[in-house]
């Protein structure tokens, strides 16, 4: 775990996020504060907006209304005299680099290589030159153990292995803050080990990572906050170890309950 | 166990099949034989006319106009599908009418009419709208047999391309975007990278499909007096009345185009299967 130095920048600030589908509120009035370099962990019920609130951090969602920062940025939008204007796309996708997201699905490019996969966006987003973005990709792919595999299509590669050849394709980007949604909710139970390593590695290297998860061991091991959400509100919040020990809230205890 | 094992396996017979087989074998001898022995055929006809040099320029013009036709089909057909997919209801019902009418009216009505244009309107002209014009022309001197052929053929095989494509983008996962998007790309980017390289192994064989049958469909244009392949034979034969080797000429002759086609699809559809 990382200590987070008093006073330092929070890399992730949310203040009264809302979101609507049609007249069905996912999220209502959602606070957030996410520390540089520290890992918040979200967990929940399925259908309580965990995935909405990851989606709405790096505009994948339009919101109904609310601010997110990322690096002290607003993201999507432009402030002017009291009201959000929505940003043109280029804007929008400038600002996606700065976020690296991981699916519940990986979401893998299936017609490209690992490798390919990784250097992809670098070479035709950051205009990397392709030998540069290759060796880059090369380490990240041997850091998440993936070597000797570049050259494999998704369809060739386990879950677990295809997960990590996501995550290292959004560290290609070199963002500065981390969007986990379930990693390991699709993999075999024996493959889920070697994800959460990868992403434990991470987390010691200082990323700022949100982790919306289903694993209670890794959020309370990994994790320096913990977020319950149910039916679209933040219901409680604190450190891991105390949350998942003494939650205070009844709809906590009774997730708690359910899940362990 | 082991007494078990030892046990040999009888597989059933199928005594039908074998009949079967015997009674096909035998209608297509029958058959093979009279084609090859009834002088009607004409077969040293069609020998002679195989290579002739008029038949040959036929067929050239049939594949310029096949691959023309083809071309014009994709380019249209994608910008339709995409303005279908668009989140523009203008845009997206404009593509949709489109389609509707170039898919519902025979091509054969489509060539005749276009060739027909003049009567429509006598003169084209180009100029600014509402005011005066730059340019004014004869519409029979623009639209030539070729002109009428190319937009009959091409403009409705626009029309079933897009649905083509339309359905081979809706089939690649919602999720293959976000995460392109997340990464930063821009929709176009997406389209070209991620989108349409998935979408082609849906794609190609229904375009594989209708090369095969636009080949076939430029005979229509014999119609508006074209001399592509069949129009080719027929001014041949009203000259020689050797109507039926003729046709087997181009018969064979679209039988050939199309089984090398054929095996053309089959390496391109490996080409872009997924490992």
């Amino acid at each position: 775990m990382i200590a987070v130095a008093p006073g330092a920048e929070d890399m992730l600030k949310i203040r009264g996020l809302s979101k609507s589908y049609g007249s069905r509120q996912v999220l209502r009035d959602i606070d957030l504060d996410v520390p540089t370099g520290s890992v918040m962990c979200i967990i929940g019920p399925s259908g309580s907006g965990k995935s909405t609130l990851l989606s709405c951090i790096n505009h994948l969602e339009p919101i109904d209304s609310g601010r997110v920062w990322v690096a002290g940025e607003l993201v999507g939008y432009r402030e002017h005299r009291g009201k959000l204007y929505e940003l043109p796309e280029r804007e929008v996708a400038r600002m996606r680099r700065n976020v690296g997201m991981v699916f519940q699905q990986f979401n893998l490019f299936p017609h490209m290589t690992a490798l390919q996969n990784v250097i992809e966006a670098p070479i035709r987003v950051k205009r990397t030159p392709p030998a540069r973005a290759k060796d880059r990709a090369t380490r990240l792919l041997d850091r998440v153990g993936l070597a000797g595999k570049h050259a494999r299509y998704p369809a060739q590669l386990s879950g677990g292995e295809q997960q990590r050849v996501a995550i290292a394709r959004a560290l290609a980007m070199d963002p500065k803050l981390m969007l986990f949604d379930e990693p390991t909710s699709a993999l075999d139970p024996e493959l889920v080990g070697e994800v959460l390593a990868v992403m434990q590695d991470l987390a010691r290297s200082g990323m700022t990572m949100v982790v919306v998860t289903h694993e209670l061991g890794f959020a309370r091991e990994v994790g320096d906050q913990l977020t319950f959400m149910d039916d679209g509100v933040i219901v409680e919040r604190g450190d891991p170890r105390m949350v998942l020990a003494a939650p205070k809230e009844k709809r906590t205890r009774d997730f708690l309950s359910r899940v362990l | 166990m082991a007494e078990q094992a030892a046990q040999q396996v009888v597989k059933l017979r199928h005594p039908g099949t074998w009949m079967a087989t015997v009674v096909v074998l035998l209608i297509v001898g029958l058959v093979a034989t009279s084609v090859a022995t009834n002088p009607a055929f004409e077969w040293p006809v069609v020998a002679q006319y195989m290579l002739d040099g008029e038949v040959l320029a036929g067929l050239r013009r049939t594949l310029a106009l096949t691959v023309a036709a083809m071309v014009m089909g994709l380019v249209l057909g994608t910008v339709l599908a995409l303005l279908r997919l668009s989140r523009n209801r203008l845009l997206s019902t404009l593509s949709w009418g489109y389609i509707w009418f170039f898919r519902s009216v025979p091509v054969l009505v489509q060539l005749i009419f276009w060739y027909n244009f003049g009567a429509l309107y006598a003169t084209i002209s180009l100029g600014v709208p509402f005011g005066p014009a730059l340019f004014t022309a004869n519409t029979n001197t623009l639209i030539t047999p070729l002109f009428a052929a190319l937009a009959g053929l091409g403009l409705s095989q626009s029309a079933y391309t897009a649905e083509v494509i339309r359905a081979g983008i809706v089939s690649v996962s919602p999720g293959q975007t976000r995460a392109a998007l997340a990464l930063g790309m821009r929709r176009l980017m997406i389209y070209r990278r991620i989108v349409l390289p998935q979408a082609m192994r849906v794609i190609i064989p229904p375009v594989g499909n209708e090369v095969i049958s636009m080949v076939k469909n430029t005979s229509l244009v014999s119609v508006i007096a074209l001399a592509e392949l069949l129009y080719t034979t027929q001014l041949i034969y009203s000259r020689t009345y050797q109507t039926i080797p003729l046709l087997i000429v181009a018969s064979l002759w679209y039988l050939i185009i199309v089984s090398v086609l054929s095996v053309g699809q089959y390496f391109l559809e490996r080409r872009f299967r997924h490992r």
